[in-house]
């Protein structure tokens, strides 16, 4: 089955996150996620977007239907990057104040979890959560 | 202007949160709490949150505030109604809101405050 995109959302204000989970709430039901993996999703979700929002200055989200059995959430940002991809996701970590469990925290959330980020280039994270089998 | 409404139900504060709530409209509320507990002198302020599907950390802090808030002006705050996955997905985040009284329902929340439910 190809995989299908559903929706890409501009992430450059904080009504634009219930945006994405709105979008990622219709996937999911698209695809029948149960309660739990839902709420992990739209909670990952919305750690991943804030992340953007305050340290990448705003970017762009993307919502897919996976085989039709699961939901891929790619988010990308224009900041600076983040120069130690292993100390971001680390607990604790926090260059913005926040609780720091922001990053880590949705890759626990999630099935599968991918950073990408360059100096100069940005952030890109991309998960997936799959209906269970 | 959108905002979360708080219900006096005798002696306590009723915050039921029906919406996916933004960032502002989260921050707005614990200052619309703060406002009321020092009007209307409640017993407790009981904080439902059975219609919220997303507690992420943003939230979370925010509810935390509250919490605070409420105790240093001499009252409680008992968040209730938690979904069974969003109780899940905060122990997987890492985050298990220290600080914050729960219980399961609004019942059990009058209960917390001392107070026996109405109805």
């Amino acid at each position: 089955m190809r995989d299908e995109v559903e929706s890409t959302l501009a992430i450059a204000h904080h009504h634009d996150l219930v945006r994405v989970r709105r979008a990622l709430g219709v996937a999911a039901d698209a695809v029948g996620l149960d309660p739990v993996r839902r709420t992990k999703l739209l909670t990952a979700a919305s750690e991943i977007a804030r992340n953007a929002l305050t340290h990448g200055g705003g970017g762009e989200a993307e919502v897919e239907l996976v085989e039709g059995r699961g939901v891929r959430l790619r988010v990308w940002d224009h900041g600076r990057g983040i120069e130690d991809v292993e100390e971001a996701l680390r607990d604790g970590f926090s260059t913005a104040g926040s609780m720091g469990v922001g990053l880590g925290g949705a890759r626990r959330l999630v099935d599968e979890f991918a950073l990408e980020s360059g100096k100069g280039t940005g952030t890109c994270v991309t998960v997936i959560v799959w209906k269970r089998p | 202007m959108e905002a979360v409404p708080i219900l006096r139900v005798g002696d306590v504060l009723m915050v039921s949160i029906q919406v996916d709530l933004h960032d502002q409209l989260a921050e707005r509320l614990a200052g619309d709490v703060a406002d009321a507990v020092a009007k209307h002198d409640p017993k407790g302020v009981l904080i439902d949150i059975s219609g919220v599907e997303v507690v992420d950390t943003f939230i979370g802090r925010v509810l935390g505030h509250i919490a605070q808030l409420a105790r240093l002006m001499g009252s409680r705050v008992v968040l209730v109604g938690m979904r069974p996955a969003v109780a899940i997905t905060l122990v997987e985040l890492g985050m298990d809101l220290p600080g914050i009284e729960t219980a399961l329902n609004v019942d059990r929340g009058f209960r917390a405050l001392g107070l026996e439910p109405p109805g």
